[in-house]
């Protein structure tokens, strides 16, 4: 049987996402269940005066509405992040409360304060226009580079800081900028994005009055994560009473890696109700409660020689965490963010600082790449920077600076493994015919447009591990990933992990590492995921984990299923357990023909007798059965890396940017299935494009999201984008046993600088700032042409 | 949404009837539908005019191409009638949403709703065209769109068909909205013999006829001849997208694309 891992296979999952069979929270009903509605501040900030439900109650259809008291009087906990972040002088970060239900603050718009429950969602949402709340508006906090000078919008949080954080060396940093021939500068805003999953957030639950126990269907990337923290921290009902299940999900993009409000809520109030309930946010919902993305202002320097080497590196950043800090809200900015903000390069000395703020908008979480994009973008941007102002070619100042030897030890914290910077670059650049650039210019220019070409050479830091060191830091859980796979007794194999499939087509990918390590045919191998009763206890899937960590488990589970197997094997072919050789499926004893397949081991397992004879194939203490589990906590992260190269087109008379080339070669280590890693990569390159040219959530002084529906907020559409260059190189992940390294984000993270630094290329080396929309573009291209004229 | 009464009407006389302050007129339903889901528009009736068979077609006379109020973008890009008389008009509705909207959104409809991005109110204007109405009126564009979503259309008034006057040559140009795809600026250039129109979507509150545009390319039918005309930035709609001063600009740029590709 050849190996799975390295081949195209198809989708398990094809048939049934695309005969729209797919079964999502939405599609679930049951019996008897309630509508749910939210009432949410229109306000971005306000004092609550008072709530009356007394008109909404009597509407038609309604069963119940329950506010903020009512969470408070049962003790319902709120959201919490996840990760705990100190500040450079040792204070601990500060974090505002976060009722389920404002019962006396909202502080964005969309902040829920009550829930309607009713007999049909019209009757919920007729009946939620009818809960009067009185406010007392007060003037919010948008901007936020002043922020800090702002009155404080959580009692207690002085400055709306919630940390002022440093990595690095401060002196070292002083000292290396001071031997330097020039200091490049530039100050970027790293535009807020709204991750936009094509489905929206949903919650059905269902109470069992009898056995107590509540389901929950939800939107999760991670359904233990989810359950836990209802449990542990929401106080909703004992984890064991807790079913958590995620089904079909519809992207992620980090954005569902939180519990929100709605479940938290929900979950209790069905208890409370007595009744099933369901909930699916409506897209506006969607945009103005959903968790955002980046929303970074930084200030960054780069000290550098006359020839193009790098000294040092120092960046001073305001992160905007929202109105609340969320699970992975103060780490994104953070260990996401600080450590590649050096990027790929040597960098002798180095250090992030981090100031992260809390504002009157939607909370800010992982987005697709979770910091590594916005410190990607930073060092790709300014190392462009120098380029442009020392006149060395973008590609030459990349190459003076890349390390050539592994594993590397990057400046701040990761001990990079394992790459190839050199070969990732020289390679993406005959692919993208760099040195055809001038030509294909001349050719633009001819018709009237400019044309630029950027580059971008990252690394990522993804699958973060090891555990101790994750909590070290200050998590506060362990990054972890189970697995256990059962065999059936006639021999088929299911496989539960504790990551979570919404787009990543684990379904496919698991099954071929698990048809190679076992020999079974991978129709005969079903993946399960998302569901807190199979299964034991997982972490998800965010951070670009799920095979470096989750697939490593089923690896490991394997192993283990075929140790036992051996044994059983040896017994019933009266073998030495050392003399038997698993291959290709079949315990196969050495020198002989004796063998049996493992399906035969699996079927004696379960069924350990013969007939007229008292005779087991289990050998002396063995149990029966052939299940087996792994939890594996890798040694380090994983280190994907890669260079990108693209070409824009510009129309200087309208602005507008036409992507015209995109090469992207990445090093993701061993590759399981190609066809899968391109669709990842597609993707994440849509979404860093978008950022680059297109998304960018706003809101006006007052705190109203003006980009809260698909009329206002530009979603990058496939006529946007061009036949994208894929490429691979690859060196092996050594942490790892399939030498796998994360893809599922490096798309994001590479493509909003290298698009960046092709429109400033084509726009001569003006700066603009994200996204380059076609009317700053114009402007700048009406510079340009008024300096050129006078230069003439 | 709120429920209502649905009426499928078979004949103008029938929708008249029907039609009161709390009722709607249905065609494609493409503005209707989601303002009553979005609870900006209740009513007790709706009544779906697609059954009246002598509002929809397409017929050209020579000198004018006359177009039932309830004939689809998709028919009307698909027309050999349209193609040959005004091909420009066929590319309008060609480029006007998405398949879905073209499928079932009316030209009536878009004139009816006079939104101020979209793309047939420019073309009414440019060709000189007269808006058929059940009231026996016939309209000439110009006096028609009054003002942001507002027609000179009485109440129980309906569209029944939208007369071209056919020009020599035209072309219609836009800058889509990068995130709707509506026109940030559209504009519509029809050469006659007496003299080119301009009309511009997009670009202020309602549709307008850009005279000066019109007078320069009148004298000189190039797109240099508009060089030195002065779009003004006085009036023009400013939002997230585009600013006044920069639709300003894309009006004539588009202005000379236009008559470029004519």
């Amino acid at each position: 049987m050849a190996s799975l891992v390295g081949s195209r296979v198809e989708r398990k999952e094809d048939k049934r996402f695309l005969t729209g069979k797919g079964r999502y929270t939405a599609d679930i009903n049951i019996a008897n269940q309630t509508y749910a509605a939210f009432v949410r501040s229109p306000h971005a900030r306000a004092k609550i005066k008072k709530i009356d439900t007394s008109k909404a109650l009597k509407a038609s259809g309604v069963v119940d509405i329950l506010t903020g008291e009512h969470i408070a009087k049962d003790k319902i906990g709120g959201l919490i992040a996840g990760w705990a972040i100190r500040s450079e002088d040792g204070s601990e970060m500060k974090c505002p409360a976060n009722p389920p239900l404002a019962k006396d603050n909202v502080n964005f718009v969309g902040d829920p304060i009550a829930v309607v429950f009713a007999e049909t969602l019209d009757e919920a949402k007729a009946a939620a226009t009818l809960v009067n709340v009185e406010y007392k508006v007060l003037k919010a906090v948008t901007s936020l580079s002043d922020t800090m000078k702002s009155e404080a919008i959580h009692e207690g949080i002085d400055k709306n800081l919630c940390y002022d954080w440093l990595l690095g060396d401060r002196q070292k940093v002083k000292e290396a900028f001071d031997k330097a021939d020039k200091i490049i500068k530039l100050d970027i805003t790293n535009n807020r994005l709204i991750p936009n999953a094509m489905e929206p957030r949903a919650c059905v639950i269902d109470y069992n009055t009898a056995s107590e126990e509540i389901t929950c269907y939800t939107t999760s990337q991670n359904p233990h994560l989810s359950r836990l923290i209802m449990s542990a921290f929401g106080g909703v009902t004992p984890e064991n009473k807790l079913r958590v299940v995620a089904p079909d999900v519809g992207g992620g993009f980090g954005s569902k890696i939180n519990l929100y409000n709605e479940e938290i809520v929900c979950s209790w109030a069905s208890k409370k109700i007595e009744r099933p309930i369901k909930w699916v946010a409506e897209r506006t919902e969607s945009f103005l409660t959903d968790t955002h993305g980046r929303d970074h202002i930084t200030h960054a320097e780069l000290a550098v020689t006359n020839d193009g080497k790098f000294l040092g590196f120092k960046n001073e950043t305001i992160a905007n965490l929202g109105a609340y800090a969320r699970v992975f809200g103060t780490v994104t900015p953070t260990y996401l963010f600080g450590p590649c903000a050096t990027g790929v390069y040597i960098m002798p000395a180095a250090y992030s600082n981090v100031k992260a703020v809390y504002t009157n908008t939607a909370p800010v979480d992982a987005y697709r790449g979770a910091g590594r994009p916005e410190a990607t973008y930073t060092i790709e941007r300014i190392v462009d920077k120098a380029a442009i102002e020392l006149g060395i070619d973008p590609i030459e100042i990349r190459m003076k600076n890349f390390p050539t030897e592994f594993p590397f030890k990057q400046t701040l914290v990761h001990q990079v493994d394992s790459g190839d910077y050199v070969a990732g670059l020289n390679k993406a650049k005959e692919m993208a015919d760099y040195d055809g650039f001038a030509d294909r210019k001349k050719e633009s220019e001819s018709k009237g447009k400019l044309r630029g070409i950027g580059v971008t050479t990252y690394f990522e830091a993804c699958g973060i591990a090891p555990s101790p060191v994750v909590m070290m830091l200050g998590c506060g859980v362990g990054l972890w990933e189970s697995a256990e796979v059962r065999f059936n007794p006639t021999g088929q194999v299911t496989v539960y992990t504790g990551s979570h499939s919404h787009g990543q087509s684990h379904q496919t990918t698991f099954a071929q590492i698990a048809a190679d390590e076992l020999g079974v045919p991978i129709e005969n191998i079903d993946i399960v995921h998302g569901d807190t009763d199979k299964g034991t206890f997982g972490m998800g899937t965010y951070g670009s984990r799920s095979l470096a960590v989750g697939g490593v488990a089923i690896v490991n589970a394997c192993k283990k299923i075929v140790a036992k197997g051996k044994k059983i094997a040896a017994k019933m072919l009266e073998a030495s357990v050392d003399d038997v050789e698993f291959k290709e499926g079949e315990f196969v004893v050495a020198k002989s023909n004796k063998k049996k397949t493992i399906g035969e081991v699996a079927f004696a397992s379960y069924l350990p007798g013969v007939r007229d004879e008292v005779k087991s194939p289990l050998p002396e203490g063995e149990e029966p059965g052939l299940i087996e589990s792994s939890f594996f906590d890798p040694a380090n992260f994983s280190f994907p890396a890669g260079s990108h190269i693209c070409e824009v087109e510009i129309d200087p008379d309208t602005g507008e940017v036409k992507l015209d080339k995109y090469t992207a070669v990445d090093d993701f280590g061993t590759i399981v299935n190609p066809l899968i890693v391109e669709g990842q990569v597609h993707g994440g390159l849509a979404q860093g494009i978008g950022q680059a040219l297109y998304e960018n959530a706003q809101y006006d002084e007052s705190g109203q999201l003006i980009t809260a529906s698909y009329m206002d907020y530009t979603m990058p559409r496939a006529d946007n984008l061009p036949n994208f260059d894929i490429g691979y190189t690859c060196t092996k992940a050594t942490t790892n046993p399939l030498g796998v390294k994360g893809c599922g984000e490096a798309g994001t993270i590479a493509a909003t600088p290298t698009v960046m630094n092709a429109v400033i290329n084509a726009l001569g080396g003006q700066e603009i700032s994200l996204p380059a929309t076609a009317e700053k573009v114009w402007k700048a291209c009406k510079e340009m042409k008024k300096s050129n004229s006078e230069a003439a | 949404m709120k429920t209502f009464n649905y009426h499928l009407v078979k004949d103008i006389k029938e929708a008249k009837k029907i039609s009161s302050a709390h009722s709607t007129f249905l065609a494609g339903g493409m503005t209707t539908i989601p303002s009553m889901k979005l609870g900006l528009g209740t009513y007790k009736d709706v009544i779906d005019i697609k059954g009246i068979k002598k509002l929809s077609g397409i017929k050209s006379s020579g000198k004018i191409l006359k177009i039932g109020s309830t004939t689809t973008h998709a028919e009307v890009a698909k027309s050999k009638e349209v193609k040959k008389s005004i091909p420009s008009l066929a590319a309008l509705a060609e480029g006007i949403g998405d398949p879905q909207v073209r499928n079932r959104g009316t030209i009536g409809g878009s004139i009816a709703n006079n939104d101020p991005a979209a793309d047939y109110p420019s073309a009414c204007i440019a060709l000189n065209a007269s808006i058929n109405t059940s009231n026996n009126r016939k309209i000439d564009a110009e006096s028609f769109f009054k003002g942001m979503f507002e027609t000179t259309l009485k109440k129980g008034e309906i569209i029944e068909s939208i007369d071209f006057e056919i020009p020599q040559k035209s072309n219609y140009q836009k800058l889509p909205n990068p995130a709707s795809r509506y026109a940030v600026v559209g504009v519509y250039v029809a050469k006659y013999k007496n003299g080119t129109n301009v009309g511009v979507t997009g670009a202020k509150p309602c549709v307008y006829n850009d005279k000066n545009l019109g007078k320069a390319l009148s004298k000189s039918f190039s797109s240099s001849a508009i060089d030195n005309v002065n779009v003004s930035a006085s009036g023009m709609n400013s939002d997230i997208h585009a600013s006044a001063y920069y639709r300003a600009n894309m009006v004539k740029v588009f202005a000379k694309k236009a008559v470029e590709t004519c």
